[in-house]
Parts: C-alpha cells; sequence; structure tokens
C-alpha cells in the first residue's frame, strides 16, 4: 500500500490499538492532523496545552496499563511538552509522543518553529527517532511502542519532519520487532531466587519494600500473595500506593520522608530487605549510610542499572517482578514459615500503636487530612485518585484508603506541580466507570487550569478538590521549619474566585468552609457529573508530619512541629 | 572512594545521533571521560566507541550499566587485559635539533612523518603512558603543536 507518511501514523496507531491521542496541533504536525480528521479509528482529545496532552496521556496509560498516546508539533510544541516527557521518564510510564518538525531542507537553518527536538528530548526519555525516510516510519512506530512498554517502560519521542509526512512510501505494518541491541530480560536467575527465598527463611525481622515497578508490572496479585504467605510486613514507596489493600495486615504504610513512624522504624530495625521494584529514592531512604544500616538487601527490578545503584544488594534479581515473584511463590510455600516473624510483626505493631499516623483534628477549621479521609470514606474503591504537588499530595498518600493497584496517579519522581488535572482527565478518559479525582493545592491548580476547557469539551467529568491555605504550602513548611519563618514568595493570598471561574469554563465550583459543606459539595459534584472545582478553606499553617528532615536518618523523624 | 582508570569499548549502531546518546549519557551523570574515540567496525552495521574514564568501582560499575541501557548500545566491554594504543603529532620548528629528535621518536615507535620549510611533524605510537613520557621528554626541542588521538584498545 502506497501512502503518505502522515497516513502511515495514522494507520500504525490503529494498529497498535490506540484508542484515544491527546494533542495540540501546530504547523508541522498539519499532516497528521489532516489525516486524523478524515479518520475514525480513534479519538483525539485537544488539551488546551501540550504540557497537558502529554500529562493526559500519562493519566491514561496509568490507570489503563496501555501505552498512552500524544502529539505536538515543532519547536514551542514541543518544548511546552518537554516537562511531560521528563515526568513521564522518572516515573517509567510508557508512552509515544510524536512531534512535528519543520521540513528536512529547512533543519539546520534556525527555521520558523525549528528546535532540536531530539537533543532536548534525549536525556528525558527511554529512547527517540527522528524519522528522515517515510519508508523507515512503519519500522519505527514499531519500535517506540515495543520499547516504551518492554523492559523498565518509559516515554519514547518520535520527531518527524512535515516533508516526510506528505512522502508517499510503501506502508506495511511490521508483526515484530528486530533490535539486536535492546533485549530485557525478563526472567530472574532460579539460583539467584533460591539463595533469596533461604535468605528470607534465615532472617528474623524481615521487611518487603515494595516499589511502583509492582504496579508497571501487573503484579499486585502477586506480591499480595506472596506477602500473604510469608506474613512479612511491608512498606510501600509512594509510587506503590494501593498495591496492597489498605486494610492488609501486614501493610505497615508508606515509608520515607513523609512516611509513617512505623514503617521508617521498621525499616531501620530490619535484618533484610526484600526490595521488589523499588529505586532506593532519596525521598524514600534519607541519609543513605543510615538507612537500614543492619539489613541484608535482596532486589528485585526489571533495570540492571537500579540494583546496587545507591545501596549496594546482596542478593540481585534481574527480572520481571511478576515473573520473578512467581517464581518465588513456590519456594516461599516450601521454605518461609511466618509464624516465625510473629514477635517481630508485634514490635511493628507496636511501634505503630506508639506513634501512629494520625493529626489532630479541629472544629474551627477545615483538617486537610481530614478531607481527604472523608473522600476516602464517601468514595473508597469508587474513585481513581490522582494529585498535584506539595502537601496535599503527602497527605493524600499518607491519609487515602487505597485499595487497587492504578487507583493512585501522581508524579513522584519528576515532582511535577500541574500534573494533576490534566491526569485526572487521562484517567477519566481510561477509565470513565469511575469518579476522578484530583486532589490540589491552590498552587497547583492554577500551573494547567486552562484544562477546564479541554474537560468540559470532552464531558471528562474530573472533580478537583483544592485544598486552599493559601500557601505554596510544602515550601511554606520547610520556610518555617527551616528558613526562620521566612515566608519568601510562598503567600499567595491573592486568588481568583475559584467558583466564577469553574463556572465561565461551564464547570461548577463549590467554597466549601465546613464538614457540613464539603459532603454537600462532594456529594453534589459527583451526581451531577461534572467538572468541578471545590474551593475547599484548610487550615492556613498545617504541617505534612511526621517529616525526616533532607539528608537525615530515617529513624530521626520530626513527630510533631511547635511553633518556637 | 579511590578513583580507579578504566577503559570501555562500547559496541553501537553505526546510526545517527549514537555518540551524543554516549556522550549525553557522561555529562548528564556527571561521570569522567579521559578520552573517546570513534571508528566503524569493518565489514559491519556496528561502531567501536573506546573510553577512558576515571572513577570509583562504584561509579564504573553504573557507567557500565548505564551505556547497557542505551538502546542502540550492542555490546560494553569493561577490559581487563588488553593492549592500549595512543598516537600523537608533534610539529617541532625545523630549526631544532632533527636527529635527536629522530632518535627519540624511534623510541616510542614513531618517526618524522613530514617536513616542510619551516617545521618537522612526526608521530609515535605507543601505550598512553609513554606517549606522556615522551611529551615530556620532546619538551626542550619547542613543540609548537601537539595532538593526541586518544586511546584505542583491544583485549588480549
Amino acid at each position: 500500500m502506497q501512502i503518505s507518511g502522515a497516513q502511515m501514523v495514522i494507520e500504525s496507531l490503529i494498529a497498535e490499538d490506540v484508542s484515544v491521542v491527546f494533542g495540540y496541533p501546530g504547523g508541522a504536525i498539519m499532516n497528521v492532523y489532516d489525516e486524523i480528521y478524515k479518520q475514525d479509528g480513534f479519538q483525539h482529545v485537544l488539551a488546551r496545552h501540550e504540557q497537558a496532552a502529554i500529562h493526559a496521556a500519562e493519566g491514561y496509560s496509568k490507570t489503563t496499563g496501555k501505552v498512552g498516546v500524544a502529539m505536538i508539533t515543532s519547536g514551542p510544541g514541543f518544548t511546552n511538552a518537554v516537562t511531560g516527557l521528563a515526568d513521564a521518564y522518572m516515573d517509567s510510564i510508557p508512552m509515544v509522543v510524536i512531534s512535528g518538525q519543520v521540513p528536512m531542507s529547512l533543519i539546520g537553518t534556525d527555521a520558523f518553529q525549528e528546535i532540536d527536538a531530539v537533543g532536548i528530548s534525549r536525556p528525558c526519555t527511554k529512547h527517540n527517532y527522528l524519522v528522515t525516510d517515510a519508508a523507515d516510519l512503519p519500522r519505527v512506530l514499531k519500535e517506540a511502542f515495543y520499547i516504551a512498554s518492554t523492559g523498565r517502560p518509559g516515554p519514547v519521542h518520535v520527531d518527524i519532519p512535515k516533508d516526510v509526512t506528505a512522502q508517499i512510501a510503501e506502508f506495511v505494518y511490521p508483526d515484530s520487532v528486530h533490535l539486536e541491541t535492546y533485549k530485557p530480560n525478563v526472567k530472574g536467575n532460579l539460583r539467584q531466587i533460591k539463595k533469596a527465598v533461604d535468605a528470607i527463611a534465615a532472617s528474623s525481622r524481615p521487611m518487603f519494600y515494595l516499589g511502583g515497578g509492582i504496579i508497571n508490572a501487573n503484579a499486585s496479585d502477586e506480591v499480595r500473595e506472596l506477602v500473604k504467605m510469608c506474613n512479612i510486613p511491608a512498606v510501600e514507596t509512594f509510587m506503590a500506593r494501593g498495591t496492597l489493600r489498605v486494610d492488609d495486615p501486614n501493610l505497615v504504610s508508606m515509608l520515607g520522608m513523609h512516611g509513617s513512624y512505623a514503617a521508617n522504624m521498621s525499616m531501620s530495625e530490619t535484618d533484610l530487605m526484600i526490595a521488589i521494584g523499588a529505586r532506593f529514592d532519596d525521598r524514600v531512604t534519607g541519609k543513605l549510610s543510615e538507612f537500614a544500616k543492619h539489613a541484608q538487601v535482596i532486589h528485585i527490578d526489571i533495570d540492571p542499572a537500579s540494583i546496587s545503584k545507591l545501596v549496594p544488594a546482596d542478593f540481585p534479581i534481574v527480572g520481571d517482578v511478576k515473573n520473578v515473584v512467581n517464581q518465588m511463590l513456590p519456594l516461599a510455600k516450601e521454605k518461609v514459615d511466618g509464624e516465625k516473624y510473629a514477635s517481630w510483626r508485634e514490635t511493628v505493631a507496636n511501634f505503630d500503636k506508639l506513634h501512629p499516623l494520625t493529626y489532630e483534628d479541629s472544629d474551627d477549621v477545615l483538617k486537610p487530612q481530614w478531607v481527604i479521609e472523608r473522600i476516602g470514606e464517601i468514595l473508597g474503591d469508587d474513585a481513581n485518585i490522582t494529585t498535584d504537588v506539595g502537601q496535599h499530595q503527602m497527605w493524600a498518600a499518607q491519609f487515602y484508603p487505597f485499595t487497587r493497584p492504578r487507583q493512585f496517579t501522581s508524579s513522584g519522581g519528576l515532582g511535577t506541580m500541574g500534573f494533576g488535572f490534566p491526569a485526572a482527565i487521562g484517567v477519566k478518559r481510561g477509565d470513565p466507570e469511575r469518579v476522578s479525582i484530583n486532589i490540589t493545592g491552590d498552587g497547583s491548580i492554577l500551573m494547567n487550569i486552562q484544562e477546564l476547557m479541554t474537560a468540559v469539551e470532552y464531558k471528562l467529568p474530573v472533580i478537583n478538590v483544592i485544598l486552599n491555605n493559601k500557601y505554596l504550602g510544602m515550601v511554606r513548611q520547610w520556610q518555617t521549619m527551616f528558613y526562620d519563618k521566612r515566608h519568601s514568595s510562598t503567600d499567595i493570598s491573592l486568588q481568583p474566585d475559584f467558583v466564577m471561574l469553574a463556572e465561565s469554563f461551564g464547570g461548577i465550583g463549590y467554597r466549601v468552609k465546613t464538614k457540613e459543606e464539603f459532603d454537600a459539595a462532594l456529594k453534589d459534584a459527583v451526581e451531577k457529573n461534572v467538572v468541578a472545582l471545590i474551593d475547599v478553606t484548610v487550615n492556613r499553617l498545617e504541617n505534612v508530619l511526621p517529616m525526616v528532615p533532607a539528608g537525615g536518618s530515617l529513624f530521626n523523624m520530626m513527630l510533631e512541629y511547635k511553633d518556637k | 572512594m579511590a578513583q580507579e582508570r578504566r577503559v570501555i569499548s562500547v559496541i553501537v549502531m553505526n546510526e545517527a545521533s549514537v555518540l551524543s546518546r554516549i556522550v549525553g549519557l557522561f555529562s548528564g551523570r556527571g561521570y569522567n571521560i579521559d578520552s573517546l574515540t570513534v571508528a566503524p567496525i569493518p565489514e559491519s552495521k556496528y561502531s567501536r566507541i573506546t573510553i577512558v574514564t576515571q572513577g570509583s568501582i562504584r561509579v564504573i560499575e553504573q557507567i557500565i550499566k548505564q551505556l547497557h541501557k542505551l538502546i542502540p548500545v550492542l555490546k560494553v566491554y569493561e577490559h581487563e587485559n588488553l593492549v592500549e594504543k595512543e598516537m600523537a603529532l608533534v610539529k617541532f620548528p625545523v630549526s631544532e635539533c632533527l636527529s635527536d629528535i629522530s632518535a627519540l621518536c624511534a623510541a616510542y615507535n614513531g618517526k618524522i612523518v613530514n617536513v616542510g620549510e619551516d617545521v618537522i611533524i612526526v608521530n609515535v605510537a605507543d601505550e598512553p603512558h609513554r606517549v606522556d613520557n615522551f611529551l615530556k621528554a620532546i619538551k626542550r626541542f619547542h613543540p609548537k603543536e601537539i595532538v593526541r588521538s586518544g586511546v584505542v584498545a583491544m583485549e588480549m
């Protein structure tokens, strides 16, 4: 079949079973948009900013497990998208992002809307391509989807000059890829796995350290079974929330800078850490030399470069988490006796009794933690939760009762303010039956507020719950604690009227100051099933606690903060 | 931690922008490059990149793993038993003592390769530390320009 490069893009996306593309047109990508207009194989969702298009595709990917697809034009279209690419790269989200480029004859001439896109995307993508011949397009797109979704997932960027999208060439979409230089190792080494299981059986204070790789590998069921079978306490990273059910008796909440006392103390006391799909982020480990100091380390990960990068592993196991845990299950059943850890479980439970993850509620002012718990009580499993970045994000991770993987979507590695709302739009598109809640702050929400229009246009009713403290709260918290209360540029008392703002876009706004008003607003928004902003006035100076100061040891937590 | 010198050979697909991926990895992650050479491998679609780097053992291990992760990288060799060679070209004023220069060159597998009206050019090819020694030894002949090739290496 002889077709144009632009038609090839469409045919390839359809062949990859893509059902939605998030994007924004422009000069260099117009040929492809012309073909989008003519087809009905997939939906195109017009975001109102390229960054938001990428975040929406990320949200869609996180909730469905499929590859997220976004399309943008050259120059500023591409540079606006870079934050999204970097975000997807840090959080290992499978994505294919297609950008237009100026025609080949103009590349290198500083042409209108020209930028070295592959030069910029190289360090923030898993791989990228500049396609110089339409005949290469089917192979490149096939490879792009394959690379994005296999091994450690990540975004792949494909840059296509305008004349290549017009060029006619033979199109046959390949059935398979032949990449001699890329062969991810998915099966774990059985001998190593046996040794690891023996180490678990020999240990007396073992701890599971569960990371986001479990969710990427769709291995939560297997991990739940392994944790139950071994009867060993487990901590989750921020990215792994929902791997275990909130009521799993072995779950000891989240660890790290804002982890629970029990999670951080048990990680400091353990003699064997079983790290699964986790990468020892500095926000998790605190001071590295003190992190799980007494522990031997089993580290299971698909990415060999993650193993022993920061903490040397005694039992490194490279492989797909799902395969490795499946290989572990029969061995663990035979060798590991959960009875043995009864006193250790008691120790961990006592940590939790001593300093449970909690907050002081108030009758005078709404507490942000209460709001999050309340959303959980009202919607629980029926909601998918996204967040922006800051205090509200940590409170959501601490206090929402997660019951399933892929319920929680947030920007973990890059920490991108403005991520939550567009991501929630993508989540709603991917899982329309559930309520899509974006828990956000009064700082973050304004970073992609224009997406109200996208959500209204495509009838993707996201409910934004703004925990409004009129501060850039997390920075304010650090300034209060570590900068002698010099609140430099963090007081954002000057604000739009969020109710009028929502209504001007065709959504609905609520102003909330009491518990009763919150319940009424949330229920009304869910019932009306429209795009909503719920502006919740919360306690201005609430701090996220516990807190391990940056660079401190996990066992040195601030459990409370008294104003001096 | 102690810094180790390592010679790493990277076999890559001979395609556009592959070198920028390698170099970008080093600069982006703060690794050192002491020298770098690239040339296509004859009768194949691959190129060999030879990199001399320094770092702690942990850093060297990360460099190798991160190189492996790049999609167009086929193989990464961290050399232990290897033959290393480097070439240097040096330009001298023709007024210097040519017989002394020529004798020195001979001691380092080199010779005079070009003679002009005002300058001569010599080349030497030897182990990198021997090239260092040669360059020290010829200082007193007032070299006008020195070009080093970077290291190439082969496993024994």
